[in-house]
């Protein structure tokens, strides 16, 4: 059984296609894992998916029911937690997840026990009656969170849930997740962050430009782009002839922070021949890595860039793509 | 309608009860809506007193009994635009978005607003009336007559919310919605609601006889100076009903619109 299924799904704002065709399905009790830079369509998608922002082509039906015509369907069936919890500094915590629990018609008596049991669950029990314009970011998700599952939503989605937390919240967001989905919550997870995919996701579709790129598990995707590479840090202003040396010895993937990236399908068995090549050419090696592949790999595979090269141009350019995810909010 | 009718009553009480909450916490939400109108009041009472005794001017014991109907329009019209600047906060910061997920008609979202608002008519009533009786305004309908200013007010309150909430649903923006203020001034000066009508020169004279907001004023003003006169309620309700409708009927657009573009 499918908890969600999109075909063809568009959306366009005036001229800007930001989703131009996506297709993707969910299968119930899986966490699916939705991998773009900024600006790639990630959120416009979700918001069409739960019955915020109407599609201009496609279809799409989450746990059975079609997000345009059964709109109250899909809203009584999914939890959401937004990008940047979108929270009420003013408010209580213990406040906004009984708000929540009258929202989802939850009988007062139920909505108060949810509201104690959730926020023990998301260990926030001691600061319930606290505003949650004094809570850290990492205490804010796990609010939204607690939120998203008052009513023992069938399908959770995640927007970019851990974007801009510490790594200690971060963690505690993944256990969170994991242990939602052992006990059979179907999540729609979109990040931009890789180790997150990599680590929760049982599938990943890759997006980018508002098409997806590719689609698979982490494991069959890292298979797919196969081979190792070696990254090797030089001596400032020697990349370029580096990378002609290495063109010899494998194919040169584009640089990061600087390095040059070059495949080795033997893995460590060929490390010595490039470093022997580079030292022959009188480069100076500061340091070498050699690294499996990864979603990373995988991205730079399907679009010829890093994700995170993808995030810093945008950000450069005053981020146009980043606007066509604005503009429906 | 999304919901059981009793889970969207339960729900138009929750985001009104947060609504008043949010008031109470933010006390600079609550200044503009009492203390300017009540400063203007002091200032136009204070300075102008002596207005009473132009010919025409309606017979008052003081000038405070006239001008405290204008100084309530002010308030809850404030109160109104106050109500519209918090949900383009609630949209600014994606709050609304909470809202429209749940499955409940997107419609008690908006009259959860207006029942906080017509809440902040309430304490804007009972600021006023205090003000009159403390300050030497009797009002001439008695208890009776209280009760019923209460009632107009807090309906007034509501209807402005919804042109407030439709505002914010618009445009999304609380600074654009907080533009609406000077309008309300305008407006305002050009009603009855502070210099009566039969004194005025053309052509503010036939403006304010036609402003809607003269109804309105004139409704509240009644049981302060002349006591109830059916004909000027009628008006005085349906310019309420008139500013409630066109709230509504703006509101849905509204919502419309950011379904479609989002939000």
């Amino acid at each position: 059984m499918q908890a969600i299924v999109v075909e063809g799904l568009e959306r366009a704002f005036g001229e800007i296609r930001a989703v131009q065709g996506v297709d993707l399905e969910v299968a119930e009790g899986e966490i699916y894992g939705f991998l773009g830079p900024n600006g790639a369509g990630k959120t416009t998608t979700v918001r069409m998916l739960t019955t915020l922002l109407l599609p201009t082509g496609g279809r799409a039906s989450v746990a059975g029911h079609d997000v345009v015509d059964e709109a109250p369907a899909v809203r009584r069936a999914i939890g959401v937690a937004l990008q940047e919890a979108a929270l009420d500094p003013l408010m209580t915590g213990r406040e906004l997840i009984r708000l929540q629990a009258t929202l989802h018609g939850l009988p007062t008596a139920e909505g108060k026990r949810r509201a104690a049991d959730l926020l023990e669950r998301v260990d926030l029990t001691a600061a319930a009656d606290r505003r949650v314009g004094t809570y850290s970011g990492g205490m804010k998700r796990r609010l939204d969170l607690a939120a998203a599952l008052v009513h023992e939503p069938r399908v959770l989605f995640l927007d970019e849930p851990t974007t801009g937390l510490d790594p200690v919240s971060r963690k505690g967001i993944w256990e969170e997740v994991s242990a939602l989905n052992r006990e059979g919550t179907t999540v729609f997870l979109t990040t931009q962050y890789l180790e997150e995919a990599d680590r929760l996701a049982n599938r990943v579709g890759i997006i980018d430009n508002g098409l997806i790129v590719a689609e698979g598990t982490p494991s069959a995707l890292k298979a797919d782009v196969g081979n190792p590479h070696l990254e090797v840090q030089l001596a400032e202003g020697s990349a370029q002839s580096a990378e002609q040396v290495c063109e010899r010895l494998g194919k040169v993937l584009p640089s990061k922070d600087g390095k040059v990236l070059v495949e080795l399908p033997g893995g460590a068995s060929e490390v010595a021949r490039v470093v022997r090549a580079l030292d022959d050419a009188g480069l100076a090696v500061e340091s070498l890595d050699l690294v499996e592949p990864s979603l990373d790999d995988v991205f730079v595979a399907k679009t010829g860039y890093h994700i995170e090269q993808a995030d810093e141009g945008d950000e450069a350019e005053g981020g146009a793509a980043d606007q066509e995810e604005a503009a429906p909010a | 309608m999304s919901g059981s009718f009793a889970t969207n009553v339960r729900v138009v009480r929750a985001l009104g009860m947060r609504s008043i909450r949010q008031t109470f916490r933010r006390p600079q939400l609550m200044a503009p809506i009492l203390v300017f109108p009540t400063l203007l009041l002091a200032l136009q009472t204070g300075g102008a007193e002596s207005a009473v005794n132009l010919p025409g001017f309606p017979e008052v014991d003081s000038f405070l009994q006239f001008m405290i109907a204008g100084a309530m329009l002010q308030s809850l019209m404030l109160a109104g635009n106050s109500g519209g600047i918090a949900m383009a906060v609630d949209i600014e910061m994606g709050f609304t978005d909470r809202l429209f997920v749940a499955p409940i008609s997107r419609f008690a979202i908006v009259l959860g607003r207006l029942a906080g608002t017509a809440a902040l008519g309430l304490v804007t009533a009972l600021w006023f009336l205090a003000i009159a009786l403390i300050f030497g305004a009797p009002i001439t309908e008695g208890v009776l007559g209280a009760l019923v200013v209460i009632v107009l007010v807090c309906l007034s309150a509501a209807a402005f919310g919804g042109i407030g909430a439709a505002a914010a649903l618009r445009t999304g923006s609380a600074s654009v919605v907080q533009g609406f203020f000077p309008i309300i001034f305008v407006i305002l000066f050009l009603s009855s609601a502070f210099f009566p009508q039969n004194l005025m020169v053309e052509p503010a004279q036939t403006i304010a006889e036609y402003n809607p907001l003269s109804f309105l004023v004139e409704g509240i003003r009644d049981p302060f100076v002349s006591g109830f006169s059916g004909e000027e309620m009628a008006e005085c309700l349906a310019a309420i009903a008139g500013f409630g409708l066109l709230g509504l009927w703006l509101s849905a657009m509204a919502l419309r619109h950011r379904l479609r573009m989002g939000g």
